[in-house]
C-alpha cells in the first residue's frame, strides 16, 4: 500500500498483444485495416475512459474532439501550410484541447444528465459547423482526401503493417499515460469524484477544475486519434463528426468493460468483427448492428461491467477472498484501546491573522429560507484549543448553523471568522483548505474506494491544494500524506482494514472512517455532526475516547444529541432553540439554566399550565 | 437583408417546426420532470410513429385511422418499454438509465431498418391537407397550416391534462418529489406507466404528423433527439411550458436563421443554447436547483 509502485503487469501483457496481433489475427482473417481502424478508436477510448470509468462524466460528445483534431491536422496537410505530419498532428491535437477547454467550462458546471445532453448537443453543433459553414475548408459532405502519411527519416509509414506499428506504439504510449494519470494523486481525485463529488470538495479539492482537466485530456486523445483516423487511411471523412461516432464510442465501451481503459478496443474489436462476419451470413446480415444493440441492453441490464470489467472481477475476486482469510473479523471497537496520542504529520498551518481571536466567531449569522427562518440571527465564540458543543432540541438549527459554519452554505446575513479571517462566501472548497475540517450526521464516503484510499483523497487536499495536475507520478508516493494516512487509520483503530473496499464494514467502522477523512486533511477547527449517531454502547464509549484524544491537539465543535457525552466533553456550550441562540456557557451555567430545561422540556413556560 | 415576405414566411415555417418540436419536447421533458429519465430513445420513438403511419395509412388508405391506429400502437409500445425495461432503473444512477434509453433507442433503429431496410419512405399526406392556402399576400401549404393547429390543439390537451384533471395533479406533484407522492398512499407506479406512454404517444404523434412532409428512414429520429434536448435546456428541465415555448424559439431561431445564411440555422440554435447555460443555466422556466 505505501509507497508501493503501481505494477507493470498490463502495460506488458497489451505489449505483447501488440506484438503478436499482426502475425496472429491476419490468419483470423482480420485486415490490416481492422487492426488499425480498432487501435484509433482505442486511442480516443483511452481519453473517454478517463473522463466516464475514472470520473463517471458520461459524455455524449467526443465526436467534436475527434473530428476537429482529424480536420485541422488534415487540413494543415492538404493544403500545404504544414508539410510534416508529425507537426500537423500534435497542432490538431492541441487545437481540440482548446475547444475541450471551450466546451468542457461550460458542460462541466453540470452534472448528470446535463452533462450528457449538452455534450451531445456541443457534438451536433460541430457536425453542422464542419458540414455547411465551413464547409469551404472542411470538404463538407465530402470531407478531405488526400492526407498525406508520416516519414520518419527517408522511411514512408505506409497504410499496412507500417502504420499499424505506429498505431500499436501510440496506443501503448497513451495506454501507459492513462494509467499513470489513474494512479496519481490527480487520478485518485477523479475516482473519488466518481463516488462522491459533494464530499470530495467538501475536503477542500477543486471539483469543477478536475473535471475539466480530465475533459480537456479526453478531448486531446480524441485530437490525436482524429488526425490518424485521416492519417492511416489517407482521407478525413465528414461523419467522424457523426452522433454515431459519439453513440458508438459509448457502446464500444459499455461492451468492452467502463473503467478497464482498454475496454473500448475491445468494443470497437467486438464491433468490427461482427459487422464484418455477420455481414457474410445471409438473412440477418443487415442486422449486426441489432445484435450489438441486444447486447449492448443485456450488459446494462446485467453484467454491468463489460467484457474485460467481467474478467478483471474474476481474477480481484480470487485475490480478494484469499485476503480475506487473512483479515482479522471485527477486531472489537476496542472500548478498552489505550490513549494513544494524536500527531499528525501534516498537522495544520495555523493561520492566524489575529494571534488571540478566536478559533471561530459566528457574528449574528442568520439562514432564511423563504418564510423559514432555520437559523436567525446567532452569536457565539469558540475559543483556540476548546471542545465546543452545540445543543438543542430537533429543528433548532444546529445543522443549518454547522453548514454556515464551514461556508458549506452562506448565510443570508452576518459572518462568521476563522481566527479573526472572514470566510463567509469562500464555500466549502476553500474553508477546508484554510483549515476546517467537517464529518457529517450521514457517511459520506468513497463506498468504491478502500479505508486508505479515503483518507487519502482528503490527506492530500491540503498537501496539493485546490488543484494540482499531478498527472504521472503515483497517488502514494507522498510520504508526509502516507504517514498522515496510518496515523489516522490508527487513530480511528482502523489500521486492519486499510486495504478493504469501505462498502463492506460494518456501520461502527462507517461511522469511524468518517470521523477520520474529516482528520486526515489535518484541520484546526474539526466540526463534528452528531458523531455517536447510530453508535453501539461499546463504539460511544470509544469514540468518546477518540474525541477527546482529537480535542487535545485541535479546537472541536460537536453537535449531538447525547447529554451525557456532551457534559463529559465539552468545556463550553451553545443552546439553539428554533433558530435562536438560547444560552451560552459552561456545562455547569447550562445544566441550571431555566430556559434551556424548559426547552428541553417540552417548550412549558412558567405562565403556561401543565 | 432578406425581403419582408420571405421573412415572414420564414416565420410561419419556424412557427409549424417550433409547434412540432414542442410537442416532441413536451413527451421528453414530462418524461424526464416525472419519473427523473432522461429518455435518450426519444428520437427512435418519433421515428417508429413515422413508420407507424407509413404501415397502418398504407394498409388502410386512411391517414386519420392510421394517426388513430397509431396512437394505440405507441400507447402500446410505451406500457412495454416502461414495464419491461424503465421501471427497473428507476432507482440507479442517471448514467445508467441513459445507456440503457439509448441502448433501447439503437434497438428500435435497427429493429425497424432490418424489418423496412435503409431505404426512406414516402408517406402520402391526408387528402383535407393537399394544396396550398392563401394567406394575404403569402401561400402556404395547407397540410402545414392545419399541422400548426392540430398539434396546438393537442399541446392544450396535454396542458388541461396535465393542470386540470386529479391525475395531472398525481404527475405534478410527482415532480416535486415522487417519495412523498408514494408515501400519501397515490399510486405513483401507475402515474409513472402512464406518464411515460402519454410522453411516448407524444414523440410518436409528432412523428406521424412529421411523416408526409419528409421522406422516412430509421435515422430520422437522431436530429429530433437532439433538437428536443437543446429544447428543453432552454426551457428548463421538466418544465411543460418551458418545452412550449423553448419549442417555438427552437424553431424560429432555425427558421429565421435560414433566411438569413442557411448554413448557420442550425448552428444558431446551439449557440443560443450555449449563451443561455452561461447567462440563465436553469433554462427560461426553470428553478434553480432541481436538476
Amino acid at each position: 500500500m505505501r509507497g508501493r509502485p503501481i505494477p507493470l503487469l498490463p502495460e506488458a501483457a497489451l505489449a505483447a498483444v501488440l506484438l503478436a496481433a499482426p502475425y496472429v489475427l491476419p490468419h483470423a482473417g482480420v485486415s490490416f485495416d481492422v487492426m488499425q481502424r480498432v487501435l484509433v478508436i482505442g486511442l480516443l477510448g483511452l481519453g473517454f475512459d478517463l473522463l466516464f470509468g475514472a470520473t463517471g462524466l458520461l459524455s455524449f460528445g467526443q465526436a467534436a474532439f475527434y473530428g476537429t483534431g482529424g480536420f485541422v491536422t488534415a487540413y494543415l496537410l492538404v493544403n500545404d501550410v504544414i508539410g510534416s505530419v508529425w507537426i500537423a498532428l500534435v497542432i490538431g491535437t492541441l487545437i481540440a484541447g482548446v475547444y475541450g477547454l471551450i466546451v468542457g467550462w461550460l458542460a462541466v458546471r453540470r452534472i448528470g444528465i446535463y452533462f450528457a445532453m449538452i455534450t451531445l448537443a456541443f457534438g451536433q453543433m460541430s457536425f453542422f459547423l464542419e458540414n455547411s459553414p465551413l464547409s469551404a475548408y472542411t470538404g463538407g459532405e465530402n470531407g478531405l482526401p488526400g492526407v498525406p502519411v508520416p516519414h520518419l527519416g527517408d522511411y514512408r509509414i505506409t497504410a499496412g503493417k507500417p502504420m499499424y506499428w505506429l498505431l500499436a506504439a501510440m496506443f501503448l504510449v497513451g495506454f501507459i499515460i492513462a494509467r499513470r494519470i489513474l494512479h496519481s494523486p490527480f487520478g485518485a481525485v477523479l475516482r473519488a469524484i466518481r463516488e462522491n463529488a459533494w464530499r470530495v470538495s467538501m475536503v477542500g479539492h477543486s471539483v469543477p477544475a478536475y473535471k475539466l482537466a480530465v475533459f480537456v485530456i479526453a478531448a486531446l486523445y480524441a485530437g490525436l486519434a482524429g488526425g490518424m483516423l485521416g492519417v492511416f487511411q489517407s482521407y478525413m471523412p465528414p461523419d467522424a463528426f457523426g452522433l454515431d461516432t459519439s453513440g458508438d464510442l459509448v457502446v464500444q465501451t459499455v461492451i468492452g468493460g467502463v473503467g478497464t481503459l482498454i475496454g473500448p478496443l475491445v468494443g470497437a474489436t467486438i464491433w468490427l468483427g461482427l459487422r464484418d462476419n455477420l455481414q457474410l451470413i445471409p438473412g440477418i446480415g443487415a442486422a449486426w448492428k441489432l445484435v450489438l444493440g441486444l447486447i449492448f441492453v443485456v450488459l446494462v441490464v446485467a453484467l454491468k461491467r463489460g467484457i474485460i470489467g467481467e474478467i478483471r472481477y474474476l481474477f480481484s475476486r480470487r485475490r480478494q477472498l484469499a485476503a480475506d482469510a487473512n483479515i482479522p473479523e471485527e477486531t472489537g471497537v476496542a472500548a478498552d484501546l489505550p490513549p494513544r496520542s494524536l500527531e499528525l504529520p501534516m498537522s495544520a498551518p495555523l493561520i492566524v491573522a489575529r494571534p488571540n481571536a478566536p478559533a471561530l466567531r459566528a457574528i449574528d449569522v442568520a439562514k432564511h429560507y423563504g418564510g423559514l427562518h432555520a437559523v436567525d440571527g446567532v452569536s457565539f465564540d469558540v475559543r483556540t484549543g476548546s471542545i465546543h458543543a452545540v445543543i438543542g432540541p430537533n429543528g433548532a438549527g444546529k445543522t443549518t448553523l454547522f453548514r454556515m459554519l464551514k461556508d458549506e452554505i452562506t448565510p443570508t446575513s452576518g459572518e462568521v471568522l476563522l481566527f479573526g479571517k472572514r470566510i463567509t462566501g469562500l464555500g466549502a472548497t476553500r474553508t477546508a483548505q484554510l483549515g476546517i475540517g467537517k464529518s457529517n450526521q450521514l457517511n459520506q464516503l468513497f463506498l468504491d474506494l478502500t479505508a486508505a484510499e479515503n483518507l487519502r483523497i482528503s490527506a492530500l487536499a491540503r498537501r496539493r491544494g485546490t488543484f494540482r495536475a499531478d498527472l504521472l507520478r503515483a497517488a502514494t508516493s507522498i510520504p508526509a500524506v502516507e504517514q498522515q494516512i496510518a496515523a489516522v487509520l490508527q487513530t480511528v483503530g482502523l489500521e486492519h482494514r486499510a486495504d478493504v473496499p469501505v462498502h463492506v464494514l460494518p456501520y461502527g467502522e462507517k461511522r469511524r472512517l468518517e470521523i477520520g477523512i474529516a482528520l486526515s486533511t489535518g484541520p484546526n477547527v474539526l466540526l463534528l455532526d452528531e458523531p455517536l449517531a447510530g453508535m453501539s454502547p461499546a463504539e460511544r464509549v470509544a469514540t468518546r475516547a477518540l474525541i477527546r484524544e482529537i480535542g487535545r491537539s485541535r479546537t472541536l465543535v460537536i453537535v449531538e444529541h447525547d447529554m451525557d457525552a456532551i457534559f463529559e466533553l465539552a468545556e463550553r456550550i451553545t443552546v439553539l432553540y428554533e433558530g435562536r441562540l438560547l444560552a451560552d456557557g459552561t456545562p455547569e451555567q447550562i445544566q441550571r439554566n431555566q430556559a434551556v430545561q424548559d426547552a428541553y422540556l417540552g417548550g412549558l413556560h412558567e405562565h403556561e399550565p401543565a | 437583408m432578406p425581403s419582408g415576405p420571405l421573412l415572414l414566411s420564414q416565420a410561419f415555417n419556424g412557427l409549424a417546426l417550433g409547434t412540432l418540436l414542442a410537442l416532441v419536447s413536451s413527451g421528453l421533458t414530462i418524461i424526464l420532470g416525472t419519473l427523473g429519465v432522461l429518455n435518450f430513445a426519444h428520437g427512435a420513438l418519433f421515428m417508429l410513429g413515422a413508420y407507424a403511419i407509413f404501415v397502418i395509412a398504407g394498409y388502410t388508405g386512411s391517414f386519420v385511422a392510421g394517426l388513430i391506429l397509431g396512437s394505440v400502437f405507441m400507447l402500446l409500445v410505451g406500457i412495454v418499454l416502461e414495464r419491461g425495461l424503465i421501471r427497473w432503473f428507476y432507482g440507479r444512477p442517471p448514467e445508467d438509465q441513459i445507456l440503457v434509453t439509448f441502448g433501447a433507442g439503437i434497438i428500435i433503429v435497427e429493429g425497424v431498418r432490418a424489418v423496412f431496410g435503409s431505404g426512406s419512405q414516402r408517406v402520402a399526406g391526408p387528402d383535407w391537407g393537399q394544396g396550398a392556402t392563401q394567406i394575404g399576400f403569402l401561400i402556404y401549404p395547407t397540410y402545414r397550416l392545419q399541422l400548426i393547429g392540430i398539434i396546438a390543439a393537442l399541446l392544450v390537451a396535454l396542458y388541461l391534462v396535465l393542470y386540470r384533471t386529479s391525475v395531472g395533479l398525481v404527475v405534478r406533484a410527482g415532480i416535486e418529489d415522487a417519495r412523498m407522492v408514494g408515501i400519501l398512499g397515490i399510486n405513483v407506479r401507475r402515474a409513472f406507466l402512464l406518464v411515460f406512454a402519454i410522453g411516448v404517444t407524444a414523440a410518436g404523434l409528432s412523428g406521424m404528423f412529421y411523416a408526409p412532409i419528409v421522406s422516412v428512414a430509421p435515422d430520422l429520429g437522431a436530429t429530433f433527439l437532439v433538437e428536443s434536448f437543446v429544447v428543453i435546456v432552454i426551457g428548463g428541465l421538466g418544465s411543460f411550458p418551458g418545452a412550449v415555448v423553448g419549442g417555438l424559439i427552437a424553431g424560429e431561431i432555425i427558421s429565421i436563421t435560414s433566411a438569413f445564411n442557411s448554413a448557420y440555422s442550425e448552428v444558431m440554435l446551439y449557440a443560443v443554447m450555449a449563451l443561455l447555460l452561461v447567462l440563465r443555466p436553469q433554462g427560461l422556466f426553470g428553478s434553480e436547483g432541481r436538476v
